[in-house]
């Protein structure tokens, strides 16, 4: 009987092997934590994505959490000022890892219309991001797309990825320990 | 009693401030004049007190700069309303940009607390007696006025866009 | 018995009596990004002060690059839940400094529009306010007619939140049969949808004991303070753009103006929903009235305006005066005559105000927004001194405010 989507592995009667890195993404992929770091409008979008009409509990997100120190899942969603910059920096500082970014909307992923002095011109610059939601707003079925996405990500992700030299460079090219 | 007209309104400051107030005009039907920057208070005092006038609502009070007006670059522009009579005003301060100096207005309206200090962090217009003139929309380490003419829109720092793409440079 | 082996407190800690809490940028129950310092003594507040700019995107010197048509999605992101009000107000004041004269009908489509939009932001003020408070389900109830609104915004434009509604002189197409078709739905279905929500809030004693007397400001300040909106008239104030300076042919449709008495957070709530009925009638009546006409006068949906409307693109192909017309407009040649002017509009937190100063060239000299939410949110430190923290919270998402139109 088919129940969902089973990582690659072996069926047996009664039994069912796969890779440890198999089992641990499925596991999170279906029971993301999101922070979802709504500034501006994006955060109204969100804010229907997470109604009844498109539901995004259905995935398995549905504790949204405002701490990051119990979140997996960091949506930054809306325009991102220079004065806000640093704080952005300090609540993805403060996430335990593993933790993955979503840069919901085109001000997040690259400053939007707002081509001007005060305004961060991409959230990558300060942080690392995953998966890019690009829209002025994204309608609600790209930010499930997005998510969808990084479930994709988190479900095939090694799991030694973060003790990895290619990671520690990435971290290392934005400053961060 | 007489109903309130713009005539009746100017006739009322002409009496009052006589020549110091200058420039007068109705764009669209608004009340339009200049009052030398000093007087800018005794203004909107006699304007709020006089039982007749009763301008006792700021709706807005910005700043506009005139590069090519030496001696006068920058323009505190305050519009008043008076709610019982639905009669708006407007009238303009004019103060050079190196020492830009107005009196506050915070004593009068408490909204104009807010509205100085944006219109400081704009273009630097120092509102003398203002409670805590500090920058409220930029961050606090910015050391020019951004809004003013000659200062350019977009973060020159930027390294992904340039004017070249798009058809500037 | 006391020795001197006791714990040695920090110099200075006695005399200090308050906590000081940081209400940061991040914080769910700020809906937006502003920063809130409080001094705490206990539970009571003794002292506020407020940070806001973490979001401030320089529109008024962005505008100072764009031709008129294309500052509109800039308004879009002032109020965001509310956008076409904002779009409204802005092609008014195009319209005012232009010159321009609009159908009667193209003034009722505009009505209907902004009464949605209307509706729209005081749903979620409402639900959320319900919210903070505990209650999390008329959130999500009425979340699902906000999607209906956004449906028919969709219909008429093509987006659902930042709409870009409209144009300098009417609208850039004709109402669908789909779009009458969708609002007739949600003229129908929604009044019993708020009887609902009322049912869960109105006369809840939890609700009631939480916001009645909490968050309360005179009309004397408030008027100081240059309120204008729900929260003014909250205060037992009643002014309100629309009965004021009517714009858009509000003087042809029948509607009362609620107003409150103490200005704490019951009546903002109570005044907010009443608006929302009264903005049902006026979509009713509006629409009956654009029904009225028949024929010709249905396909009217702009002024003629061939200098600032895009003209249709069978002409642009065949009539030499149109191609010229559809040359400039796009490529923002249009000169705007010089002149300054003041527009303003009642948005969903109060006078939304357009000051523009044009000096004959093809963009603004100089606009400026006179943005409702930033003006009122200086009294926030006024209105909850002395009361406790979470009447303070009650009363950050009672005043609505917006941070895209607080740092604009």
């Amino acid at each position: 009987m088919e129940v969902g989507e089973l990582p690659e592995g072996h069926v047996g009667d009664g039994f069912f092997t796969t890779k440890l890195s198999g089992l641990v993404g499925m596991a999170r992929k279906n029971s993301i934590w999101p922070l979802p770091f709504a500034t501006s409008c994006c955060g109204i979008e969100f804010m229907a994505t997470m109604g009844a009409h498109y539901d995004l509990g259905r995935f398995g997100a549905e504790r949204i959490g405002f701490s990051p120190r119990q979140c997996d899942l960091l949506m930054v969603m809306g325009t991102i000022a220079k004065k806000m910059g640093p704080v952005l920096r300090q609540v993805y500082l403060q996430m335990a890892e593993p933790r993955w970014v979503l840069s919901v909307g085109a001000c997040a992923c690259s400053g939007g219309i707002f081509d001007s002095y005060s305004v961060l011109q991409g959230i990558d610059q300060i942080i690392p991001v995953d998966v890019y939601v690009p829209g002025c707003p994204p309608r609600p079925e790209a930010i499930l797309d997005g998510v969808l996405k990084i479930q994709e990500l988190i479900g095939q992700e090694s799991l030694r990825r973060r003790n990895g030299e290619k990671y520690k460079e990435l971290m290392e090219s934005y400053g961060i320990q | 009693m007489m109903e309130l007209s713009n005539e009746t309104i100017r006739q009322k400051l002409t009496d009052k401030f006589g020549e110091f107030l200058t420039d007068w005009q109705e764009p669209y039907g608004l009340l339009t004049f200049t009052a030398p920057k000093d007087l800018n208070l005794k203004v909107m005092q006699f304007l709020f007190d006089d039982t007749e006038l009763r301008f006792q609502f700021l709706t807005d009070l910005c700043a506009v700069h005139y590069p090519e007006r030496t001696d006068e670059e920058l323009a505190v522009v305050y519009h008043l309303h008076n709610l019982a009579d639905n009669i708006r005003i407007r009238f303009k301060v004019f103060t050079p940009s190196e020492r830009p100096d107005v009196y506050t207005a915070t004593k009068l309206y408490e909204c104009a607390n807010w509205m100085e200090r944006e219109t400081y962090d704009f273009y630097g217009v120092n509102f003398v007696g203002h409670p805590n003139l500090r920058r409220i929309q930029n961050v606090e380490e910015m050391d020019y006025f951004p809004m003013r003419k000659e200062f350019p829109l977009e973060d020159q720092t930027r390294r992904d866009k340039d004017d070249e793409m798009f058809g500037r440079g | 018995m006391m020795t001197d082996n006791h714990i040695k407190l920090p110099e200075g800690s006695i005399e200090k009596t308050t906590t000081t809490l940081n209400l940061g940028p991040t914080h769910p129950a700020t809906h937006g990004v502003f920063q809130n310092i409080l001094e705490l003594d206990g539970e009571r507040i003794v002292d506020a002060e407020q940070t806001i700019g973490y979001i401030h995107r320089a529109f008024e010197k962005i505008a100072e690059r764009r031709p008129l048509y294309q500052i509109t999605p800039l308004t879009d992101r002032l109020n965001y839940c509310s956008s076409p009000i904002n779009n409204m107000g802005w092609h008014q004041t195009c319209e005012k400094l232009l010159g321009l004269k609009l159908p009667k009908r193209v003034d009722y489509l505009r009505v209907i529009i902004m009464e949605l939009a209307r509706i729209s932001d005081h749903l979620i003020c409402n639900s959320i306010v319900g919210v903070d408070t505990g209650a999390f389900t008329g959130f999500l109830y009425v979340m699902q007619y906000r999607e209906l609104i956004y449906e028919i915004y969709e219909e008429i434009c093509g987006s659902r939140l930042t709409t870009n509604i409209g144009r300098i002189g009417g609208f850039e197409r004709n109402f669908t049969n789909t779009a009458f078709q969708k609002l007739e739905r949600f003229l129908e279905e929604y009044p019993k949808v708020l009887a609902e929500f009322n049912n869960l809030f109105m006369r809840n004693r939890i609700f009631m004991e939480r916001t009645i007397g909490s968050g309360g400001i005179s009309a004397e300040r408030a008027l100081n303070y240059g309120f204008t909106g729900p929260n003014l008239r909250a205060s037992g104030v009643d002014y309100d753009v629309r009965v004021h300076s009517p714009y858009s042919s509000y003087e042809d449709f029948d509607f009362i103006v609620p107003v409150g008495t103490t200005g704490d957070n019951y009546d903002r709530f109570m005044v907010r929903n009443e608006e929302m009925k009264q903005s049902l009638s006026i979509i009713t009546q509006a629409y009956r009235k654009v029904q009225e006409f028949k024929g010709a006068e249905a396909e009217v949906f702009h002024a003629d305006a061939p200098e600032y409307y895009l003209p249709e693109k069978e002409d642009v192909y065949t009539k030499m005066e149109a191609l010229i017309y559809h040359f400039k407009i796009v490529m923002g040649e249009t000169d705007i005559p010089p002149g300054e002017v003041y527009h303003s509009v009642e948005g969903g937190n109060g006078e939304l105000g357009f000051y523009l100063i044009s000096d004959g060239g093809r963009t603004p000299y100089r606009l400026h927004f006179r943005r409702p939410c930033f003006i009122y949110y200086q009294a926030y430190a006024e209105i909850v001194k002395g009361s406790m923290l979470s009447d303070a919270i009650v009363t950050l998402s009672s005043l609505n405010l917006i941070a895209g139109e607080m740092d604009g």
